[in-house]
């Protein structure tokens, strides 16, 4: 035995859990959303998977290697991203568009504001606002069965044209219109359900979100109030799904205090409402989530958890 | 029976099965013996004795050296050899003194009283006498807890029998092998209030504990035994008040505020020693155990004995250890060198093959939040561990930094291996250090 031996602080043993097996049950849980897209539109929907992780791992890796910093590609959080981003974009888009869309959100929304856990919106919505904002018509086209067609949320909107309205049920399964990631219902709860499990996600932002979004809905549709279907096709159809689990509940983007979490999920609820219902598209998840990312330093800082013990509430830090 | 706990904590491997059957065996001590005059939190203890001195086992060798301070025995005869710094298991020196084991064991004389002899004042008398401070780590003059500002409100006298450090196991096999006068130790407590309460809290992964001193209590009407969840850290004095009674305190208040007084459940054992017996505080358990070692198990040591013997107790190191920790894997102390003596707080050696530590990369924070799920004061790790390398001292205080306990859950559960514990600690210490300046 040596003469002196190794010391470090407490604690001597750590969790199992790390940054890249968190970044791996993400990707689990969203394999069954992609699965279903790619069998619902096909080898279209498979490229764009592909493209969508190759090109953020690679920006990222090649991003950090110019720069001499470390390159963390291993921690899987740029595969999430590009993931995220081909499931968020439809099957007939543009490949140099997705690319354009990759390298936005993973170089200037992540990178250049200091890499993981520094960006303060969701690099995967960032890119999809960009790409809706910069090439609105192919983003927003949707082709089904070879035939260009409505998503069932744009059928549902306020005002639009009476279109064939899709069922519940198709809408649940998921073979409808729309982006790659965002059809099937199902699939995406049972991925949200997997991270719930392994306890990755907390239910606060997905449930204060949704339950937020459906009350409004209910009680204030134009045109749609009290109609509990309205209320379900609205739920289920468009990104809610997907973006309450999976993109909502980013860590580094969303409230850390277990107040806040509540706090944004309702003010997700809110803004999704009022997009959906009063604004140009049919889709107001996006946007919703961006927004209120820029919002969570300030729901931060009122929503600082009362510590252990303590008997009188101050007022929160000023800072 | 529900289960009493707290919100927050975390989860490590426990560990206890290495060492949780072990019956305790008596270890003879070799060489010289160590005792170093601060074993307990305050004013570290004045010798009595002096070089070329010969002490008896159980003689007082140095006495308290203020109110919050505590009497040293001797825990075999010889002769005082020197009065000289030593290492201690936390890796300080400390002035110890130092008596060559004549190897005959001479005892002093003790006294032994009947409880229901003996007034109040005379049982916190021996209780003081015998030099027992808290044995879970913390070191607090057990007779400066027994005598709080108003003994009228004390509520409940709390057995902290959870042991929510994984892999020790000194406690459980007390509560196994002595349970009679464990809860003689506790009767002896309580019968200094008038209307205290006694609780004996237990993790429910010790059954056979809580059977066994639910046994033990059945006739005590004012003994409750408690099982709460297994959870780190729920043997911490303000989440085990808070599990067993709902009551809640904080920094600035001592568990006697909230009309409760927490004891280790060696340290219960003690009282009953020093009360009855009339016996001194010379000898506590201690639990060797870790991949590290060859036969992981429980020992009944003597105070000042050195760490090597207690390694090869436990049948040597198995093959090249890289880490030595005194006390748990959570909060306990990383040594340099084996050569520290058996101290009043110890519990444990914990010897790991692997330093998993060392070999750790931390990354950047992904703002997951499990820190502050898991801190048992409800504070944000993250947060603080931020403040701190911003040496924001301010801000630091504003977020309850202070109110951190350091039990190491939020660095335990960070995915991203941030050293948030260690960065939280330095900052206290030079909060702490400057507000003693002012």
């Amino acid at each position: 035995m040596s003469e002196l031996f190794n010391v470090s602080a407490n604690p001597h043993v750590r969790s199992k859990d790390t940054t890249q097996t968190i970044m791996r049950d993400v990707l689990i849980a969203l394999a069954p959303a992609a699965i279903f897209g790619i069998y619902n539109f096909g080898l279209d929907a498979l490229l764009r998977i592909v493209i969508g992780i190759v090109t953020c791992v690679a920006a990222e890796a090649i991003y950090q290697y110019f720069m001499h910093k470390k390159v963390t590609v291993g921690d899987l959080s740029a595969a999430v991203t590009g993931l995220l981003i081909a499931m968020n974009v439809p099957p007939t888009l543009n490949v140099g568009y997705e690319i354009l869309g990759c390298l936005f959100g993973i170089i200037i929304v992540k990178q250049l504001f200091g890499g993981l856990g520094q960006n303060f919106m969701n690099p995967a919505l960032a890119a999809r606002c960009f790409l809706l904002i910069a090439f609105t018509s192919p983003m927003t086209t949707f082709m089904y069965d070879g035939v260009s067609s409505a998503t069932p949320l744009a059928v549902l909107k306020p005002g639009a044209e009476p279109g064939e309205a899709t069922s519940l049920l198709t809408l649940f399964i998921g073979s409808h219109s729309g982006v790659i990631g965002e059809t099937s219902a199902i699939c995406l709860i049972i991925g949200a359900c997997y991270l719930l499990i392994r306890k990755v996600i907390s239910i606060k932002i997905p449930a204060t979100y949704i339950i937020s979004f459906a009350l409004l809905i209910f009680f204030f549709a134009p045109g749609h109030a009290f109609d509990a279907e309205y209320m379900l096709k609205e739920v289920c159809g468009g990104g809610l799904l997907l973006g309450a689990f999976f993109m909502a509940t980013d860590y580094v983007t969303s409230p850390i205090t277990p107040m806040g979490k509540i706090v944004f999920g309702i003010f997700l609820g809110f803004l999704t409402f009022i997009f959906r219902m009063f604004g140009g598209s049919a889709e107001g998840v996006s946007y919703a989530i961006i927004f209120s990312n820029c919002l969570v330093p300030l729901i931060e800082k009122y929503t600082v958890p009362k510590s252990f013990g303590k008997k009188k509430v101050k007022a929160a830090p000023a800072k | 029976m529900s289960k009493c706990t707290f919100k927050g904590g975390v989860h490590p491997y426990e560990g206890k099965e290495l060492s949780m059957d072990k019956p305790i065996v008596e270890l003879m001590p070799e060489g010289d013996m160590v005792y170093p005059l601060s074993q307990h939190i305050g004013a570290p203890a004045v010798p009595v004795v002096a070089k070329g001195d010969h002490v008896l086992a159980g003689q007082l060798i140095a006495e308290a050296g203020g109110f919050v301070s505590a009497n040293i025995h001797a825990s075999v005869s010889g002769t005082v050899k020197a009065i000289e710094p030593r290492t201690l298991a936390t890796g300080g020196k400390c002035n110890s003194i130092v008596i060559e084991n004549d190897g005959k064991y001479e005892e002093v004389e003790y006294v032994a009283k009947k409880f229901e002899d003996l007034s109040r004042d005379e049982i916190r008398d021996r209780i003081k006498a015998a030099g027992i401070v808290g044995m879970g780590g913390a070191g607090f003059p057990t007779n400066v807890k027994l005598t709080p500002k108003n003994p009228d409100e004390i509520d409940y006298i709390i057995v902290n029998g959870c042991e929510c450090e994984p892999y020790i196991t000194s406690d459980y096999r007390r509560l196994l092998q002595e349970s009679d006068n464990v809860v003689m130790g506790l009767k002896i407590a309580l019968s200094l209030f008038d209307h205290a309460k006694g609780i004996i809290a237990i993790e429910d992964n010790k059954p056979e504990a809580i059977k066994l001193l639910r046994e033990k209590t059945e006739n005590e009407d004012n003994i409750e035994v408690k099982v709460m969840k297994t959870k780190y850290p729920q043997g911490g004095e303000r989440s085990l008040i808070y599990a067993a009674t709902g009551r809640s305190i904080n920094s600035s208040m001592l568990p006697a505020d909230a009309g409760c007084i927490v004891h280790n459940v060696d340290t219960i054992f003690s009282i009953y020693l020093a009360v009855i017996e009339g016996k001194p505080l010379t000898k506590r358990i201690v639990t060797v155990t870790g991949d590290g070692v060859k036969n992981p198990g429980n020992f009944y040591v003597f105070l000042g004995m050195n760490y090597r013997q207690l390694l090869e107790a436990a049948g040597g190191p198995d093959g090249e250890p890289e880490k030595f920790i005194s006390g748990g894997p959570m909060m306990g102390f990383a040594m340099y060198s084996l050569d520290v003596p058996v101290v009043k707080g110890s519990s444990s050696l914990l010897v790991f093959k692997e330093d998993i530590v060392s070999k750790i990369e931390s990354s950047a924070c992904i703002r997951c939040g499990r820190c502050g799920a898991g801190c048992p004061s409800h504070l944000l790790p993250a947060k603080l561990a931020k403040l701190a390398s911003k040496k924001d001292e301010e801000g630091f205080t504003k977020f309850d930094g202070m109110e951190c306990v350091e039990c190491g859950s939020c660095s335990y559960v960070c995915p991203a291996k941030r050293p948030l514990t260690q960065q939280i600690k330095a900052m206290r210490r030079t909060i702490m250090a400057n507000r003693r300046k002012k």
